[in-house]
């Protein structure tokens, strides 16, 4: 696969030679937002406090992880006329989830226009087997992944942008640490593989062996890696993004705070300064409670299981 | 302006630039101005412009990246040095920040006002009309620029001393995407995204004219 290689949807140029929906403007935007913090929003409201404080984009959704972890049920794409209420406020990039393998549910988001589609373990999947093919479609899909061979795989599939999965709505940041390090580890050992050894590497991740070439050649995934799950104070944000994330998405972790518009603009700050403790420590300081954790030993349903 | 103007310089090892390096595609302009064989400061705080000849403005959000210039103190530095003739690069966000006023932008959103532009943000509107196509720029040797739009920025109103470079249609309009004022050159696509080293050619120049005029200037 190699970057200049258009997506299966109708990339013909129009009238002024221009052409629409390729690889290299879905990863585009994503190389667009690296650094930034992408807010889970549930209302207009909300929005306008994420883009108030500084978030690159915001994701609606009818509910953030935290609740939905609560409310159990069937998680769904949200309605219309949410996205487009968020959609009129804010003029930074508007995402919208649709549950794993649910391609209806992202034709509806593709002609709302929203600027990405995540196609995510919060919801619940539609297809127990098969992800959305995302070559078909001309907006760009951001996927989660736990290691290096899901990322592939969802690469494989036409994904723009991978993040961790992490354990969405816990508050908690052990797992994003654990998918980022695994992710990364990986990319670290196949990078110092021999040729003969990435066949064993294409087979162990079951994972195409064009892309385990690609990433063995460039030492990094082709497209940009962000963390999702569990993000909760600046300090977790800092830490991801030195690990190797290159953005961060909170989703429960700013409107579960005490102070949400502080939390948003002080995870902002975090992030932007992630080798600075100085400035954490500034945009730490008396802060107020983050939103409640929970120990991943207690939870009933994984969200990081679902995929495939 | 000649063809000839407009050419990279003839070598750029010596030079020492800074890219802005609060959120957005620094990587990719990083990459390109080291191949180009100078020396890339990341500028993250007003210590980081000290030892910068000049200043690249990445592509990002530009709310976020005007948010992150007021909390880092960079605004009045930066404009302090830009005023003093700093010669700067702006892609996409990079060239909102650089103008003097931003068009439909958050009323609270700051701008370095180093060349005498209107732009308006998101101009031909969300992801879904991002574009790559084939521009024309004028003064460059070559082929034209293979140019990426990601929800990108056009001008709407160009001040005086500004060059127009290249310019698209934009619903039956001629809207500018490439301007350039004294050492000052924006462009609303992302030529550090297809890898197209010339307008970091034409800062370099800059850069390097800029820098020679001040060691003739202190050897005197």
């Amino acid at each position: 696969m190699t970057t200049d290689a258009s997506s299966r949807a109708d990339s013909t140029p129009d009238d002024h030679g221009r052409t629409t929906g390729t690889l290299r403007v879905k990863r585009g935007l994503a190389e667009m937002l690296r650094g930034g913090v992408i807010m889970d929003v549930v209302n207009a409201h909300q929005a306008k406090v994420a883009e108030d404080a500084g978030a690159v984009a915001v994701m609606a959704l009818e509910r953030v992880p935290a609740d939905i972890r609560r409310d159990g049920g069937v998680a769904r794409m949200s309605d219309p006329a949410l996205v487009e209420g968020i959609q009129s406020v804010v003029t930074i990039p508007v995402m919208a989830k649709a549950r794993i393998g649910h391609f209806a549910e992202a034709q509806v988001l593709e002609a709302l226009r929203v600027d990405y589609v995540d196609e995510s373990e919060v919801l619940t999947p539609a297809d127990e087997e098969h992800h959305i093919d995302k070559w078909a479609f001309r907006v760009p899909f951001v996927c989660g992944a736990t290691n290096l061979g899901e990322a592939l795989r969802r690469i494989s599939e036409g994904a723009a942008m991978i993040r961790s999965k992490g354990e969405a709505g816990t508050g908690n940041v052990v797992e994003a640490v654990r998918h980022l390090r695994t992710i990364l580890g990986d990319i670290r050992a196949l990078a110092t593989s021999d040729s003969a050894e990435r066949y064993a590497w294409a087979k162990r991740l079951q994972a195409p062996i064009d892309l385990v070439e690609e990433v063995a050649r460039t030492a990094a995934l082709p497209v940009p890696l962000f963390c999702a799950g569990g993000i909760a104070t600046p300090s977790d944000a800092a830490l991801v993004m030195q690990l190797g994330a290159e953005a961060v998405f909170v989703g429960s972790g700013i409107f579960k705070s005490a102070d949400p518009p502080r939390f948003a603009r002080a995870i902002v700050e975090a992030t932007a300064h992630f080798r600075d403790p100085e400035i954490l420590v500034k945009v730490s300081r008396g802060l107020g409670d983050a939103m409640p954790g929970v120990e991943i030993s207690t939870l009933g349903t994984k969200l990081a299981d679902r995929g495939w | 302006m000649s063809a000839g103007a407009l050419r990279g310089p003839e070598t750029a090892s010596g030079l020492r630039v800074g890219v802005l390096a609060l959120q957005g595609d620094v990587r990719e302009h990083v990459a390109m101005l080291e191949a180009l064989g100078c020396t890339v400061d990341e500028v993250r705080g007003p210590a980081d412009l000290a030892g910068v000849a000049g200043i690249v403005l990445p592509g990002g959000e530009s709310t976020t990246l005007s948010m992150l210039l007021g909390s880092a103190e960079l605004v009045e530095p930066l404009r302090e040095r830009l005023r003093a003739g700093m010669p700067a690069l702006g892609t996409c966000a990079g060239m909102i920040l650089l103008a003097t006023e931003v068009l439909d932008g958050r009323s609270d959103q700051r701008v370095l006002g180093a060349i005498d532009l209107g732009v308006r943000r998101n101009a031909f509107g969300r992801q879904l009309d991002s574009f790559e196509a084939d521009l024309a720029v004028a003064g460059l040797d070559g082929a034209p620029m293979h140019a990426v739009f990601i929800r990108a920025p056009v001008v709407e109103r160009v001040g005086a001393g500004v060059d127009v470079l290249a310019s698209v249609d934009l619903e039956g309009a001629s809207r500018p995407v490439v301007c350039r004022s004294g050492t000052v050159t924006v462009a609303s696509f992302h030529p550090e995204v297809s890898g197209d080293p010339r307008l970091h050619e034409i800062f370099l120049r800059d850069v390097a004219a800029v820098s020679a005029t001040r060691t003739a200037y202190q050897h005197a």
